[in-house]
């Protein structure tokens, strides 16, 4: 192998006369680090891309559920908002549903579709004043708290407040357990 | 004279069409190619009719590969479009509904026939030395089939695509510290929108799909230099020491080229397979698309594809305080051990006659799976959510009633009880039918589960006022089967029957 190239024995840094092997060596090692570099700087934008939004939080925007007049007193409504961050080509998946009670005045609860369970929407039932869930049963009160079936917790809900008679909600996020009352 | 020409020219042709291959041939080295792969030796008994799943698998993969191209011709993966454009492959597009057809039933022949070859492979202790790695990469090549079996349902962007996705995001939100993390990853921001349907199509479309193809070319190659399971006898053990050369001597022995001597039945089993998707998707067609999805219109009943159909029963049979656990730690922990299989189990008897530990756990695994589907189809636990303004009442449930009891019936349909309580099997099947109620519980009891519910019912107190409670037992309490009397409590056995002389006990006096 070193007998191929006899002309490149002059290097210095070798003294048993196999320069050409060591140099090769050097040059392989040499390209293997660079391609080191190159795949680290061309990793971290591919990562940084994928996990932005593992990371990414937007904040939450007040959003208008519509005047407070819509919402007759001691009953409970659905509602709903436009996604606060949608995209023009997000269709109907943009028009977001949430359950309004107003419980007198200016005294609301506003809570979230998806059931506690496992995210499904939980339906109102007027005359039994029950939310009951299609999936699993999950079964809440008039007032969101946990009355029957496999839900862990009562029914998420989004902070809310009434401005010139209309009512607003901090949307932005669909409510899992990991987020809970947004 | 005629005949000579006539030879002469079919020779020509044929040293003709000789002198191109051998010329293909010298450039390409097909031959040497074709030796080494399809051509090599297996083990005569190991062509057998039990093993034609792995190829059949494979032939899925291919036709979903084609079908999956030529739907991609008309879908678009537009969160404001897919839905639309599913209608038009449907109803406008010319045999639009037939590609979708085939792709869909394509996907259930797959996940089924992959499922008999892992079946199989396992019965058969092919995972044992020297074929861990087959074994390993088909435990990803089958997450990777039922991740394409996923994310193929939310293509369909229906409402069940968009209630599956929000199942699948309410379980990630259950992992501890990233649980929100998570959930952005998935959904590509924190609603499902526009960007979902974006990575869920590229996930299905060309992800998902180059990993299967990579995994299979590593998958076929250890067959090729692993070679293929012997059928396997009982009582001939598997042992790292000798068993490389006792299949270098089956080889030699008894070793047929796999084509074309073994292949046969592989052919045979694809001509099946491929009449068995024609025939689905000419007699039942595509599935769906359901409802648009809408998340608006909330009168829905979100049910995932047939595959996890077990996983949605899962969720509603387990106990609260198992719930995160069994959904993020079992799961897990069962790949695990399926993937490490080979390692903890690598040597020793192969035959499943004589592996009756293999063989149970294959049953009970088909039986809780199939029974889990089943019970997932019936969903006995979901409120029927029509039962309240929809069920009738048969009418010997109905007759001879006094007026405060019929006022109690018409309290249970508008107070919708009958949603999650069947009489005689019409309703909701959540919590226990009411036929013969009477007969079970006292009217102090009924007043309790009323006013306070309990044992997974929701307490009525404050939706009920006094009357309404009073007339809604005293209609239980004249449910019960014909001569059975009323449930009494046994603690005051001693009252005589005309002090609880109420309408109960008059209508026991006129049967009497």
């Amino acid at each position: 192998m070193s007998t191929h190239k006899p002309k490149d024995t002059k290097d210095p840094a070798s003294e048993s006369g196999n320069g050409n092997v060591s140099r090769r060596d050097f040059l392989l090692k040499f390209a293997i680090g660079l391609n080191v570099v190159a795949g680290a700087m061309i990793s971290v934008p591919l990562i940084g891309y994928v996990m932005s939004s593992f990371v990414k939080r937007l904040p939450l925007k007040w959003t208008s559920l519509g005047p407070v007049d819509k919402f007759p007193e001691g009953a409970t409504r659905l509602a709903t908002y436009e996604n606060a961050y949608h995209r023009p080509w997000d269709g109907e998946a943009a028009v977001i549903p949430c359950w309004v009670r107003r419980i007198t005045g200016e005294e609301f609860q506003v809570f979230a579709i998806n059931c506690t369970h496992l995210g499904c929407p939980v339906r109102w039932f007027e005359e039994s004043k029950l939310f009951m869930c299609p999936c699993h049963g999950g079964v809440f009160y008039e007032d969101g708290e946990h009355a029957a079936g496999p839900p862990p917790r009562a029914l998420y809900t989004y902070q809310h407040k009434v401005e010139n008679k209309e009512l607003f909600i901090a949307a932005g996020v669909m409510p899992t357990l990991a987020t809970p009352d947004v | 004279m005629n005949g000579t020409p006539k030879k002469s020219l079919a020779t020509s042709a044929f040293e003709a069409a000789q002198s191109v291959f051998l010329w293909l041939d010298n450039r390409l080295h097909i031959s040497h190619l074709w030796d080494h792969t399809a051509g090599h030796p297996v083990p005569k008994s190991a062509a057998s009719w039990f093993y034609v799943f792995g190829s059949a698998t494979l032939l899925c993969f291919i036709l979903q590969i084609i079908t999956g191209s030529l739907l991609a011709f008309a879908y678009v993966p537009s969160a404001s479009e897919a839905y639309d454009s599913l209608l038009y492959l449907t109803y406008e597009q010319d045999l639009g509904w037939f590609m979708r057809a085939l792709h869909y039933w394509g996907s259930n022949f797959m996940v089924g026939i992959m499922l008999l070859h892992m079946t199989q492979v396992f019965l058969f202790g092919a995972y044992k030395y020297p074929r861990e790695i087959t074994w390993m990469t088909g435990v990803i090549l089958m997450l990777c089939t039922l991740g394409m079996a996923f994310t193929g349902q939310v293509l369909r962007w229906d409402e069940d695509a968009y209630w599956g996705l929000g199942i699948g995001a309410a379980i990630l939100g259950r992992v501890p510290f990233f649980g929100e993390g998570l959930v952005n990853l998935m959904l590509g921001g924190p609603i499902i929108a526009s960007e979902t349907l974006s990575r869920f199509f590229s996930l299905h479309v060309f992800i998902i799909p180059g990993t299967i193809l990579a995994l299979v070319a590593v998958h076929l190659r250890m067959v090729l230099t692993k070679g293929i399971n012997e059928y396997p006898k009982p009582g001939q053990l598997v042992r790292r020491e000798t068993y490389d050369k006792e299949y270098e001597t089956i080889l030699k022995k008894e070793g047929i080229p796999f084509a074309p001597h073994g292949i046969w039945k592989d052919l045979a089993a694809a001509a099946i397979t491929i009449g068995g998707i024609l025939f689905c998707s000419i007699v039942f067609g595509p599935k769906g698309p359901t409802g648009p999805p809408y998340p608006a219109d909330i009168d829905t009943l979100p049910r995932p594809d047939f595959f996890f159909m077990w996983i949605f029963a899962v969720a509603a049979l387990m106990p609260e305080y198992m719930e995160t656990f069994g959904l993020l730690v079992v799961p897990p922990v069962v790949i695990l051990i399926l993937f490490a299989l080979p390692f903890f189990n690598n040597t020793g008897e192969k035959s499943w006659r004589r592996r009756p530990i293999a063989v149970l756990t294959v049953v009970l695994t088909y039986l809780v799976m199939g029974i889990l589907t089943y019970l997932g189809y019936a969903s006995p636990w979901s409120p029927q959510m029509d039962a309240w303004s929809g069920t009738s009442t048969v009418a010997s449930r109905v007759k001879g009633r006094a007026p405060l009891e019929l006022q109690g019936l018409v309290i249970m349909q508008k107070m919708q009880c009958r949603n999650c309580h069947a009489i005689e099997g019409v309703g909701g099947n959540r919590g226990p039918d009411l036929a013969d109620v009477g007969s079970r519980m006292t009217k102090d009891q009924l007043v309790r589960q009323v006013v306070q519910g309990g044992g997974n019912m929701p307490a009525y107190g404050k939706n009920l006022s006094p009357y309404e409670v009073e007339a809604v037992v005293s209609y239980m309490a004249s449910l019960r089967p014909e001569g059975e009397p009323a449930a009494r409590d046994s603690t005051f056995p001693a009252v005589p029957p005309k002090q609880e002389a109420t309408s109960g006990t008059h209508k026991k006096h006129g049967e009497g």
